[in-house]
């Protein structure tokens, strides 16, 4: 991956950034996401069925299709937020680094912390300064970093979110006092501040206006090479810019949703083997 | 198409754009009530008056000013209903009398309130003074001046019972509420079910509860603290209800937030959904408290009732002020009559300092009180850096 320092801009002005060998860098946490055959119900009416899909570490993947085909559903599978739902069900695994997150072993509080997640809209916690809500993952993981290290890693968090030098001298005042698209660059820090292998975003940007949106997707960038980073959008032209790989889910009428098509991101929109990718990547339908 | 559009665009004033301000911008009044609405009313009002005055007093020897502002505000609303009709057509009359009726509604409301203060202010105010407030009734015969002894004994003791039903009740209501809000389970409905009972609950069965299980079968005898756990009984199902309204209020986006971060169910209660809701909990304390602070029925067979100060909520009788009011207005001495005014006037106000209170913290945004309770922790991370 060519991502040097100052290139990822740049790259945000290619349509279709290429997808390329492993990084050149060797530290990393990121972790690779494999969903298994994974269905879900709600209230025992199937959405999804038998959807696989790998998700490649140190990648970003989007997860794009038509409303009410089961996108976020998936994503919210793939960090056990599914199950807080009342009537939810679901089959299938989910692999994280190999490891299936179901399992008998795994606790859903401590898969969270390893798979952060960001909402469609800005959901900081309201009675909580700028700077809490960054520490907020750790508080409620019982660590507390006090003094520099607190300081140093609130302004770590709110730098790779794009967001510490419009903050800075507001870190005491209440995360809800922000703007929209500030208040959604909180929860990416406040999901980063718990160092998790895997960031999962549901339609980030759907709330926000086009310069928060392409602050967003820089964001998305730079941290991909620590994060795997997985995305749902409907934003065609943001899926080209920001994703490596992309999956294309449908549903018909009466019928679960399901992968069409998975690939590249240059693939899906340049070279799709499915009609209906064709159609739905250049508006046609959907 | 857009030929007929741009020329119509720029001839339209633009707000906020170009050219001079103009000196004085006026605002346009969009409510027009005009003088012939203000004729319509006049005359509604003074035709019904005559009338109702003319059958009243004339015509039928039927008496009472009461009766007589009744039967002349039923006939106003006629008599307007009609001329609005006659005038403005069957919508605007419907529309007007509706108003109106709902504005006497309010304005009876606020009346009576005003003439019990009024009439509780005009009896009691001149008693109250340092002396009254500070001394107690120990040895104060009642042959003696209504302005020997005081009502300290009762402050004390009202303060002291309904502090410890509020440490008893408060906790075990605003839990209770988290329980219904954020637990759940089957029982949920039943426990809602006994809670809304209990709020319905005669005050008096609740001091006759205490006083059966307490005082007869455990020989507790009569004290403050018997009487704070017959209040704790009425505090509960109030702060619950108003508790779990505030904390349904909460936005569910933000547990999500708060669990997809890794926190456990009782971490998103404690730091995500109280904090959030926290100004809103401290109101339906305060209107727990303020409700019972007047109750005097669950006092009368707990706390028993003692002219003299006792200070130890947890030996001996103990006075209250509704129960002072109680005990001194069922007295045939004048002078006692006159204190049982002055301490109801006493209560009064102590009931819509708290009602002030809660109305303050409502209109605070969250996490204020929070910062409130503790202000000096960021000054002293600040200073320490």
């Amino acid at each position: 991956m060519r991502r040097e320092s100052g290139a990822a801009p740049a790259a945000l002005e290619e349509p279709a950034p290429v997808p390329a060998p492993a990084p050149l860098r060797t530290v990393t946490t990121a972790s690779g996401l494999v969903a298994d055959g994974v269905s879900a119900w709600f209230s025992g009416r199937l959405v999804i069925e038998s959807v696989s899909l790998e998700m490649e570490a140190s990648k970003v993947t989007a997860l794009i299709g038509p409303s009410g085909c089961g996108k976020s559903t998936f994503l919210r599978i793939l960090n056990r937020m599914h199950e807080v739902t009342p009537g939810a069900e679901l089959a299938g695994r989910v692999l994280l680094d190999g490891e299936d997150i179901y399992g008998p072993e795994m606790r859903p509080t401590e898969t969270r912390r390893r798979i952060a997640m960001v909402f469609q809209k800005p959901n900081p916690f309201p009675a909580m300064t700028v700077e809490d809500n960054v520490l907020s993952g750790l508080k409620f993981s019982g660590k507390r970093p006090r003094g520099k290290e607190k300081d140093d890693l609130v302004e770590e968090m709110l730098t790779r979110a794009g967001l510490f030098s419009e903050v800075k001298a507001r870190l005491k005042t209440l995360g809800g006092e922000l703007s929209g698209g500030q208040q959604q660059r909180l929860c990416i820090a406040r999901a980063l501040a718990v160092r998790p292998s895997v960031l999962l975003m549901d339609e980030p940007c759907s709330a926000l206006d086009p310069s928060s949106t392409r602050r967003i997707e820089e964001t998305m960038r730079e941290i991909a090479e620590e994060v795997t980073v997985v995305v749902v959008t409907h934003n065609m032209q943001q899926a080209q810019r920001v994703s490596d790989y992309c999956a294309l889910f449908l549903a018909g009428e009466n019928a679960p949703g399901r992968i069409v098509e998975k690939g590249s991101t240059k693939d899906i929109f340049e070279n799709p083997k499915d009609e209906r990718t064709s159609d739905y990547v250049h508006g046609r339908f959907g | 198409m857009s030929s007929t559009v741009v020329p119509a665009a720029t001839e339209t004033p633009r707000l906020g754009e170009g050219g001079p301000t103009p000196r004085a911008l006026r605002r346009r009044s969009v409510r027009h009530f005009t003088a012939t609405d203000a004729l319509v009313l006049a005359g509604s009002l003074g035709a019904s008056a005559s009338l109702v005055w003319v059958v009243f007093y004339q015509l039928t020897f039927l008496a009472g000013a009461a009766g007589y502002v009744v039967c002349t505000l039923a006939v106003f609303l006629a008599i307007y209903y009609v001329a609005n009709r006659h005038l403005f057509g069957r919508m605007a009359a419907a529309d007007r009398v509706v108003a109106a009726l709902a504005t006497m509604a309010a304005a009876g409301v606020v009346t009576a309130l005003a003439l019990v203060v009024a009439w509780l202010v005009a009896h009691g105010y001149h008693l109250v003074s340092v002396t009254f407030l500070t001394r107690d009734q120990k040895g104060v015969l009642n042959t003696q001046p209504a302005s020997a002894g005081g009502i300290s004994h009762a402050i004390v003791g009202s303060l002291e019972e309904v502090g410890l039903a509020t440490l008893i009740g408060a906790p075990a209501g605003v839990v209770t509420a988290v329980f219904l809000s954020e637990v759940g389970g089957r029982i949920t409905g039943l426990v809602r079910t006994v809670v809304t009972a209990m709020s319905g609950l005669p005050p008096i069965v609740a001091g006759l509860f205490i006083y059966v299980v307490l005082i007869t079968e455990l020989h507790y005898g009569f004290r403050g603290f018997a009487g704070s756990l017959a209040l704790a009984i009425m505090i509960l199902p109030n702060v619950t209800r108003t508790t779990e309204e505030v904390l349904s209020v909460v936005h569910e986006s933000l547990r999500e937030a708060s669990m997809a971060l890794g926190a456990p169910a009782w971490r998103t209660v404690w730091s995500v959904v109280i904090p959030t809701a926290r100004t809103g909990i401290v109101t339906a304390l305060l209107l727990g408290i303020a409700r019972v602070v007047g109750e005097a029925a669950p006092l009368i067979v707990t706390i028993f009732g003692s002219p003299a100060m006792n200070a130890n909520p947890f030996s001996g009788p103990q006075e209250a002020l509704p129960l002072f009011v109680f005990d001194y207005r069922s007295s045939s001495v004048a002078a006692d009559i006159e204190r049982a005014f002055s301490a109801g006037l006493v209560l009064v106000a102590l009931v819509a300092v708290l009602f002030l209170l809660a109305r303050i913290f409502s209109a605070m945004k969250p996490g204020t009180v929070g910062r409130l309770l503790r202000p000096s922790r960021h000054r002293r991370q600040e200073a320490l850096s």
